[in-house]
């Protein structure tokens, strides 16, 4: 007596099959659309509130392109993803990886996957993808609304950059595109932490109030100048650095950095949470 | 902890059709220091129904989380269906460990649905199908597509049998599977057992309550303080302790039968009409026999075969209850 089917199915499609099982459990539940639909509303308030105002009300605040909204509705893309960036990314990225492995501990499905069996390398790099297709999910729901709300309200035009020059429409697209992406990118980092924490504990809303203290600790000690020597190490040093994107020769060097950064914080935090995961006792 | 551990030969017939689970030394001692398993050698042979039995916090579900490679060993070894390796035959096994868990907003069908796709031998195509029979066979296609979290305790404990029956299994793992379940659900559960252990497939199945499975297992191991007492098949098991003979008899006729029971080497006490003893290692059969002869007019006689509980209270000189 033995396997009453034969292997069914190639190891990738295999892989996939669970992948997407994944994907449909972390996006089509509804605390994390909820999540989504918060993020997604702040364009649309940014917006109004810029529409009814005119201006005035953050004229010569924060940085230039807050300023530039009302004459240009691609800056709400930007300047939305600002505004999400100290708080609520970090708060959506805490809730989604925090969750991963802690929320099948909790609900007792874990010792079911892994009596399946899947292996659990296996389910550590479903539960990453799954996570970090959250995140991608959250800053994209942000961009979606801001470019629409941004283009009813204000109209889209070539775009002029913080240096004051120019640039088409479609380049300057381009390279709002290419800070969502930065920003999509700085978040990897903390999706590594928090799927750590989430190895950790049988309490899912540990681990992500943990990923989110991180991150916050993370902003404060990047304004003590006392410890200017970490600050380029630091997980949220760089996050800002999507400006770059909006001068007309952007620094490589420095969003290289940022990039590598975030490798650095994937690399410690996805090998701690592989090696704890692998060698933990499953109880729960 | 002065019991020592009494174990039997556990396999009856000589050809050993090689073992579901076996355990050699097999211990845990958690990081708390509690030494939740102490050394125990598993025997579940291939085709058995075994019952693994003891009270609470004796050390059965840690026990299973080895078995099945979710708790690392402190040291020891087991054997999943002769493989060192629980991830490589693991396909071939259904388990319920320490009652279901699913995901509490996803249906019941949804959620096996979430099993099936993770288990990378499975066909996808047939993943309904065998859904449906599974679900089916634990009589919860009714409720398949309400959420988890509505179902009862008993729905839930359905549901966790019918994810180990998702697919054809040589062995499955059901640790306090009638947990949470009314009368009639353990009835049904036993009758599943029964079934599945018909049509080949062994079953390890734990409890803390000796009499809710007790009868349909063919093999019984019990556990006390994370200790091995006992294992082997029922009868061996059954014939352990001592029998009692209990005789009712009419009127006036006490003393008489007291007598010839006496005569018979047995130590007799009375209780108005009934007499009792030891049987030791006396034929049955004699009893009325020897009575008849003497003109006693027998209204009652009983063997009295101890029950499992009394077998463990008499190796382990305490009742079944948690014992830590
Ligand atoms: N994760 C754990 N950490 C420390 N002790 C544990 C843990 N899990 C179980 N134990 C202890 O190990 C003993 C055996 O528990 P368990 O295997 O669950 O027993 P059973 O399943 O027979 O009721 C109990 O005393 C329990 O308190
Ligand atoms: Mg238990």
């Amino acid at each position: 007596m033995s396997l009453a089917e034969a292997p069914a199915q190639s190891t990738a499609a295999a892989y996939w099959r669970l992948q997407r099982s994944e994907l449909r459990l972390v996006l089509g539940r509804r605390r994390n659309l909820v999540l989504l639909l918060g993020l997604a509303a702040v364009p649309l308030l940014l917006g109004l509130v810029l529409f009814f105002t005119q201006d005035t009300a953050l004229d010569g605040q924060g940085p230039a392109f807050l300023g530039r909204v009302t004459g240009n509705g691609l800056f709400l893309v930007v300047a939305s993803v600002f505004l999400c960036l100290p708080f609520l990314l970090p708060l959506t990225i805490g809730i989604a990886s925090g969750d991963a492995i802690a929320g099948e501990a909790s609900a007792g499905t874990l010792r079911y996957l892994l009596t399946v069996p899947v292996g659990r390398t296996r389910l550590l790099l479903v539960k990453a993808v799954g996570a970090l297709a959250f995140a991608a999910a959250a800053v994209a729901s942000i961009a979606v609304v801001g470019l629409i709300a941004g283009a009813a309200l204000f109209g889209v035009h070539d775009v002029t950059l913080l240096s004051g020059d120019t640039v088409s429409l479609g380049a300057g697209a381009l390279r709002v595109l290419a800070v969502v992406v930065y920003v999509g990118l700085s978040l990897t980092g903390l999706v590594a932490v928090g799927l750590f924490f989430s190895t950790l504990t049988e309490v899912p809303v540990g681990a992500m109030a943990a990923t989110v203290v991180v991150a916050i600790v993370s902003g404060v000690l990047d304004t003590i100048p006392a410890l200017s020597a970490i600050h380029p190490a630091l997980l949220t040093h760089h996050w800002l650095d999507f400006a770059e994107f909006l001068r007309i020769e952007p620094d490589w060097g420095v969003i290289g950095g940022g990039l590598a950064v975030q490798a650095a914080w994937v690399a410690i935090f996805g090998a701690l949470a592989w090696s704890r995961f692998t060698t933990a006792d499953v109880t729960s | 902890m002065t019991a020592p551990a009494t174990v039997v030969p556990a396999v009856t017939s000589p050809v050993t059709a090689g073992t579901a689970v076996r355990t050699q030394g097999l211990t845990k001692r958690f990081r708390s220091g509690q030494v939740a398993v102490d050394g125990i050698d598993l025997l579940v042979p291939r085709g058995a129904v075994y019952g693994f039995l003891g009270p609470n916090g004796s050390g059965k579900t840690t026990t299973i989380r080895m078995i099945l490679g979710l708790v690392r060993p402190t040291s020891g070894q087991a054997w999943l269906l002769d493989s060192p390796n629980p991830a490589d035959v693991l396909p071939r096994v259904g388990a319920l460990v320490e009652g279901p868990g699913f995901h509490p907003y996803l249906t019941g069908r949804a959620n096996l649905a979430r099993l099936d796709a993770a288990d990378q031998t499975s066909d996808a195509r047939t993943a309904d199908r065998r859904a449906s029979e599974a679900l089916e066979r634990v009589g919860l296609l009714a409720a398949e597509g309400k959420p988890y979290r509505q179902y009862s305790l008993g729905m839930k404990q359905r549901l966790g049998l019918a994810a180990a029956l998702l697919r054809r299994r040589d062995l499955l793992v059901l640790d306090e599977p009638t947990n949470g379940l009314d009368p009639q659900g353990t009835r049904e559960v036993r009758l599943l057992i029964r079934e599945l252990a018909q049509a080949g497939t062994t079953v390890l199945v734990s409890s803390h309550l000796l009499g809710e499975i007790e009868q349909v297992c063919t093999h019984i191991g019990i556990m006390s303080r994370g200790r091995l007492l006992l294992q082997g098949p029922r009868d061996v098991i059954d014939s352990r302790g001592v029998a009692r003979v209990a005789v009712t008899v009419a009127p006036g006729h006490v003393a008489t039968a007291a007598g010839v029971l006496r005569v018979l080497g047995l130590d007799v006490s009375i209780e108005e009409l009934t007499l009792g003893a030891e049987l030791g290692t006396l034929a049955p059969a004699r009893i009325p026999e020897a009575l008849v002869h003497a003109g006693v007019d027998v209204t009652g006689f009983e063997v009295r075969r101890p029950s499992l509980e009394q077998v463990f209270v008499e190796l382990t000189g305490e009742g079944f209850d948690v014992a830590r």
